[in-house]
């Protein structure tokens, strides 16, 4: 079984940390990978760099550089991560802008991904109307689970689409914005999850953009099977201590 | 052969909505909603008395008698220079301007290369008294003070775009995270045949005013409407577009877009993308982009501000896959050069966007009598300290 699956099945309120690859050191995509399983999150989402990130706020978007400038590239990714399940057993998805995907091909990405053991993607500005027609069989043939997003406008009808295409979870935005924003659980989003768990999906949900303490973290597990967390986590990375930067942050979410 | 956009917003291989979900609820909106308010008899009444009075449109067609002379065919100018504003881009800010306060949005965004789309949304939402935020790449708003400083004069509020490469492709990522942040009162004003579908095929309609009126100048003019070639400069292809739109369907009428070659096509400065580029996806939309084997974006250049993106829009990507248009390019010499003469020669000084459709009828051969349409897309006084550093005048 898709190892996504799996951890949805066993457990509850999921801690999913995102990071971009090749930052802040180009070896450090591994050694990050092991020390946050270490130090208990329960799913990774691997970031692959591009030039230009406009779903992403300051933060991401200055690490994507960074890691460009340090020599990442999609290639080399797959690079490092061959031996990646070698240490690292939780569920890995990549994470990217759809271009990057396209010069590598569709299926070279997919059959790669395959190979080291990456278990899904979520490809942000890969529109759905795509994806079905053509992405999916390729998906499909290597059990890559697609990750979408929903936002707060987004409409139930294409909710249930999303839902339907999903095997996963999906990815709920906490509010129609860039990355790296704080999320404020007003009236409107709690409101917004409310509507999104009564619709009684057939894919568990995640919570992503704006989580960034624990405190944000437990309350968006009262409304979603669990959280993401990005923009704080890239910030807390120091170059020089890697693996204690890592530690250092997970401590405040698995004392 | 189609060459329009079809029911699912491509252009044969290139188009389509490569935008991630946050924006889907806007441009969807936009999808929905645009031929119906465009075909309204209300908006065109609007847009077009606008164009007349406001933008003092129609831009005459000008037969450039001594550039004839010297190139032994007939040199057609469609004098976009004289819009107000100083260039096309007027014609469509205001199209997309009447647009947005049907769709009841409050607030424009814009991205700007040079300013002078920057400066033309500005000046429409000071019309219509809208609030205007423009994002510029911080190293353009150094080099481009006075477009700057017009923005502000007209009550925009100019925001430097400090990512990336600090320029035009930044300036666009800039504006699109303002939209995404901003979902619902903001309408955002592309200001290229570029962007997600339906942007490309909006703002074509909006510029396509340009070929119409040359149609039925050059029936006044010579009695017939088809001329033997009509040539444009390409960044995004916005002019170019509108001077192609109503020529398209005839294949009797040979297209030229030109290109920004910069120091050379291979001297790793330059803005040729046809010839450098590769299918891809830009800003929402598959289409032909300047990009490194790994996908990512590779900055261009052009001593053109306006020519200076790593892209072209998607129905030139096809006009140029079909081998309906024909894309060469010029380099910054040549086009100053071009400049130059056009300015001796009629009179009038061109924006180096324009001096390089110009410069390329030094390369072609007449063989005497056709009838040659150039767009004279902007006028150069935005321009002037280039063209004074460079012939140190």
């Amino acid at each position: 079984m898709n190892r996504i699956k799996k951890l949805f099945q066993e457990k509850k309120d999921i801690l999913s940390i995102y990071y971009t690859a090749g930052y802040p050191n180009l070896g450090d995509t591994v050694a990050i990978a092991e020390e946050l399983e270490r130090s208990g999150a329960d799913l990774l989402e691997i970031g692959f760099p591009y030039s230009d990130p406009v779903a992403d706020g300051p933060v991401i978007q200055a690490s994507s550089k960074q890691a460009l400038d340090n020599g990442m590239d999609l290639k080399l990714l797959f690079e490092q991560l061959k031996g990646l399940r070698k240490t690292v057993t939780i569920p890995v998805l990549l994470m990217g802008y759809v271009n990057p995907v396209l010069q590598f091909g569709v299926e070279n990405f997919c059959k790669a991904c395959a190979e080291v053991g990456v278990d899904g993607c979520i490809v942000p500005d890969l529109p759905m109307v795509e994806h079905e027609e053509l992405y999916e069989p390729v998906f499909a043939k290597y059990d890559l689970s697609n990750i979408f997003l929903v936002t707060p406008q987004t409409s139930e009808e294409r909710i249930r689409k999303i839902d339907g295409l999903s095997n996963g979870f999906i990815y709920l935005l906490s509010s129609s914005a860039t990355t790296g924003k704080n999320l404020q659980v007003s009236d409107t989003t709690e409101a917004y999850f409310s509507r999104i768990a009564s619709l009684k999906l057939k894919n568990p949900t995640m919570i992503g953009f704006g989580i960034s303490s624990k405190e944000t973290f437990d309350k968006a597990c009262k409304y979603a099977n669990g959280a993401i967390i990005g923009t704080a986590f890239v910030k807390s990375l120091s170059a020089d201590d890697v693996r204690g930067s890592v530690k250092q942050f997970m401590k405040e979410f698995k004392p | 052969m189609n060459y329009f956009v079809n029911e699912k917003g491509y252009y044969g291989d290139f188009g389509g909505a490569y935008i991630p979900e946050m924006l889907y609820p806007n441009v969807e909106e936009l999808r929905q909603n645009y031929l119906k308010i465009i075909e309204d008899e209300d908006f065109q009444k609007e847009f077009h008395q606008l164009l007349k009075d406001y933008v003092g449109r129609p831009s005459p067609l000008y037969l450039a008698k001594r550039l004839s002379k010297k190139y032994n065919a007939n040199i057609f100018l469609k004098r976009e220079d004289l819009n107000h504003t100083g260039a096309h881009k007027i014609n469509n800010t205001i199209g997309q301007i009447l647009l947005a306060e049907r769709l009841g949005k409050k607030r424009i965004i814009a991205e700007t290369g040079a300013g002078q789309h920057g400066v033309a949304t500005a000046t429409v939402c000071a019309l219509r008294g809208l609030e205007c935020v423009v994002y510029m790449g911080e190293i353009d708003i150094q080099r481009q003070a006075p477009n700057v400083a017009r923005m502000k004069m007209l009550g925009a509020k100019v925001v430097p775009a400090t990512s990336g490469s600090k320029t035009l492709k930044d300036a666009t990522n800039e504006a699109m995270r303002d939209w995404i942040n901003n979902p619902v009162d903001t309408h955002y004003i592309i200001g290229s045949v570029v962007g997600p579908h339906p942007y490309p095929d909006m703002v074509a309609i909006f510029q396509s005013i340009i070929s119409e009126e040359t149609k039925k100048q050059l029936i006044e003019q010579t009695g017939n409407d088809q001329p033997d070639y009509v040539l444009a400069c390409v960044g995004g292809g916005s002019n170019a577009m509108g001077m192609f739109y109503h020529f398209i369907d005839d294949e009797k009428v040979k297209l030229i877009a030109v290109e920004a070659a910069g120091k050379g096509v291979d001297s790793g400065f330059s803005a040729a993308t046809t010839t450098l580029g590769k299918e891809g996806v830009l800003h929402g939309s598959r289409s032909i982009l300047m990009q490194t084997e790994d996908g990512q974006v590779v900055e261009p250049h052009s001593v053109s501000a306006g020519l200076d993106y790593p892209g072209i829009g998607p129905q030139h990507a096809h006009l140029f896959k079909t081998g309906r248009g024909q894309y060469v390019s010029i380099t910054d010499d040549e086009s100053l050069q071009a400049g130059l003469l056009l300015t001796q020669m009629e009179g009038i000084i061109p924006a180096i966007e324009s001096a390089h459709a110009l410069a390329y009828l030094e390369k072609m051969n007449f063989k005497g009598g056709e009838n040659v349409v150039v767009c004279l897309s902007g006028r150069g006084d935005k321009d002037m300290d280039t063209y004074m550093k460079y012939f140190g005048l």
